[in-house]
């Protein structure tokens, strides 16, 4: 059935209110979104790394989690819900649970391109029947915007802060996505929120019940790493995808399609402006990191293309 | 019927998990405990199991595993040694903070490094304060009978906290000794269905586990889990009888050999305790009285008990298989040395740390050790408590 806004807004809440996430998060809105991709009849288990949103979305004795929910640490989310889906099969064997479950895991990048990469790596390859969701906003918010191996280079962050003689990161952003695809599991995708949130919506559905281990990763900018204000979260997702910093795209059983192409591809700059954690990289004598930047960007849009 | 087998410990261990037909076994190989994983493959290869095997990619993923499965309302089990129980650490504080009885099979086997495949208890006495219970073997018999018991502990409403079963690494993993099965069909009803009452799946309720607990709930979580801790006791205790009734052997918290009317005593824990029966007999031929405890339940620590049957003794050496770095002593001397705090008249006591990283110990060096408890009986000083058994490096060569 085609996507239908008003009819996906229009379910009951999974996510509910009353969390603690900061006005403008991207991870409330991915969270949100995931729950909708379930069919009101579907019932799910949520594994959640440490992170921001578990110590904003269960805090003692409160959740806003309406489906059962477990955390365990922080890099190890991968492996518990492999637990719990292992548990399911064992069980559901022995006639001891009946039912349609849904398994998903929920990170950060820190919990997902770092310290939980290990984990979710086994996970990937062993198959289990779960998809993880990578709220990834490019660092560690949680204990104060230190960089992670998914903050892109030049950024600002508290352990690689621009300086006199620094610029910022060092590092380009690792490649998760493909990394993911690497692990040739079925389903593969990179979202963020878009519009009517089609993009994002029909991917979650598909990496949900598509049988076998499948992988999302959403930017989900922050607005107090990123340094923007909170109702610029749409043009800041806007142009990661318009400038082709943020590809939408999926990889199904190995084969890649573009979810979109922009029309008009956008300056990397304009991505950059409207955050403060790049305004050192506008100052006067820094423009060959604009530029450096653009080349970065433009040789791995091209590599993607030839993927297709 | 029960049946005479001939197995190692290893294999009696994972004929027990066979038996008790877990749901998940989360396995990741490391020496000496690799073979439990390794029979239990088989187990599921040829279909004799009806358990989910997660072959996970390190010890840190099959404790989260565990966890996993555990608060889905599975019974998950897992083996390790050394290094691997080591990287599971925090796993074990989470696991026994959600209340989750996970079984956990320890071949203990010393910590890195220097690195070094051979046993001592460094590895799980690391662990001892993590929320877990930790029930240890002398044999491979033993290794059995406490993994047939500890689902029935861990699992009990009164305690609801994970269980270590430890055995010796090689001594007992690896050496075959004689053993006696129990019947599959007395096993499965000895240990019963796991079925608690909220599970992440399977229930009308969702289950939220883990939290982000504050301050004004915090404390009172973990001080809910050291009562836990205390309740065990009693369950140990009770699952034992059980046990005595339906399969005729006896366990309880620790084991007395000889002690009626011993003068000096040894306290220590696992394999050495064969070895040092027979130096307390060979003593006791000599007319001298000698006595043995060998502690069976490390966790909950049974504090009084050990106390009274302690009262009138004159002089104890606590045998340490670890070396807690602490300057006074490894954790068995200061856990024993405080239950004699509160005793009118306490031992003499002395803490010989031994057999690290899998120095042999020898009936010979045991009956050392008692002849020094002797020396101390008859000066009334108990002279340096802090020592090391057949350490060539050392000054002091008492012992």
């Amino acid at each position: 059935m085609a996507y239908n806004f008003k009819d996906e807004m229009s379910k009951k809440e999974r996510f509910t209110s009353g969390h603690r996430l900061c006005a403008g998060c991207g991870a409330g809105m991915a969270c949100r979104a995931i729950m909708r991709a379930l069919e009101p009849e579907e019932k799910a288990v949520i594994s959640n790394a440490t992170g921001c949103l578990e110590v904003s979305s269960f805090i003692y004795p409160y959740t806003s989690w309406e489906d059962s929910y477990i955390h365990s640490a922080f890099e190890n989310a991968s492996a518990v819900c492999g637990g719990v889906e292992a548990a399911y099969n064992a069980l559901k064997r022995k006639g001891k649970v009946s039912g349609d479950y849904k398994f998903i895991t929920i990170g950060g990048d820190g919990g997902t391109y770092d310290i939980g990469f290990q984990s979710l790596s086994g996970a990937m390859e062993r198959g289990h029947n779960m998809t993880y969701f990578c709220y990834d906003n490019e660092a560690y918010m949680n204990t104060g915007i230190q960089r992670s191996s998914s903050t892109p280079r030049f950024a600002d962050a508290t352990t690689t802060p621009s300086g006199s003689v620094s610029d910022g990161k060092k590092e380009n952003k690792k490649d998760l996505t493909e990394i993911m695809v690497s692990h040739h599991i079925p389903y593969v995708a990179q979202t963020t929120f878009m519009g009517n949130f089609s993009d994002f919506h029909n991917k979650a559905k598909k990496a949900i019940h598509k049988e076998g281990a499948a992988f999302v990763n959403v930017l989900a900018p922050c607005p107090r790493g990123w340094r923007y204000e909170t109702d610029l979260l749409p043009d800041i997702c806007r142009t990661a995808v318009d400038s082709c910093i943020w590809p939408l795209y999926e990889v199904i059983d190995g084969t890649y399609y573009l979810n979109y192409e922009p029309k008009k591809k956008l300056p990397v700059e304009e991505f950059m402006r409207l955050q403060g954690r790049f305004s050192h990289c506008f100052k006067p004598g820094n423009e060959w990191i604009l530029e450096e930047a653009q080349r970065y960007v433009d040789e791995r849009w091209e590599r993607l293309l030839n993927k297709l | 019927m029960s049946r005479r087998e001939r197995l190692s410990g290893n294999e009696a261990v994972a004929y027990a998990m066979k038996q008790i037909d877990p749901d998940v076994f989360a396995a990741f190989p490391i020496t000496p405990s690799t073979e439990i994983p390794q029979y239990f493959a088989n187990y599921v290869a040829n279909g004799e199991v009806g358990t989910e095997y997660v072959t996970v990619e390190s010890e840190h993923s099959s404790m989260s595993t565990c966890m996993g499965a555990s608060a889905a309302g599975a019974r998950a089990i897992t083996a390790t040694s050394s290094c691997g129980l080591a990287f599971m650490y925090e796993v074990l504080y989470v696991v026994a903070s959600a209340r989750l009885p996970v079984t956990l099979a320890v071949v203990n086997r010393t910590l890195s490094g220097p690195i070094n495949i051979n046993n001592d208890h460094s590895d799980s006495m690391g662990a001892r304060d993590t929320g877990w219970i930790q029930i240890y073997s002398e044999n491979n018999q033993e290794a059995y009978d406490n993994y047939l018991q500890a689902m029935r502990i861990s699992e009990h409403k009164d305690v609801r906290l994970p269980i270590m079963i430890c055995q010796d690494g090689f001594i007992t993993s690896h050496a075959v000794e004689n053993i006696i099965l129990e019947d599959d069909d007395a096993v499965k009803e000895f240990v019963g269905e796991y079925c608690p009452e909220h599970a992440l799946i399977g229930r009308d309720a969702p289950l939220a586990v883990g939290p982000y607990d504050t301050q004004p709930f915090c404390m009172e979580h973990k001080v809910m889990l050291a009562e836990a801790m205390k309740n065990a006791k009693k369950q140990i205790l009770e699952v034992a009888d059980d046990f005595k009734k339906k399969f005729g052997r006896e366990y309880g918290l620790f084991e007395e050999y000889r002690m009626e009317d011993a003068d000096v005593a040894l306290i220590l824990i696992g394999s050495t305790a064969g070895t040092a029966k027979v130096a307390v007999d060979r003593l006791r031929d000599e007319g001298i009285k000698a006595g043995l405890i060998k502690l069976r339940v490390f966790r909950p620590f049974p504090a009084q008990e050990l106390a009274e049957s302690l009262k009138n003794i004159k002089a104890v050496a606590v045998m340490d298989k670890s070396e807690g770095f602490s300057s006074q002593g490894g954790p068995l001397f200061c856990e024993v040395r405080s239950a004699c705090y509160d005793m009118p008249t306490r031992p003499l006591m002395i803490n010989v740390v031994y057999g690290l990283a899998g120095r042999d110990v020898a009936a010979a060096d045991v009956e050392r050790v008692y002849r020094h408890l002797l020396k101390i009986c008859d000066t009334g000083d108990a002279g340096e408590t802090y020592l090391h058994m057949g350490q060539r490096s050392s000054r002091k060569e008492v012992l």
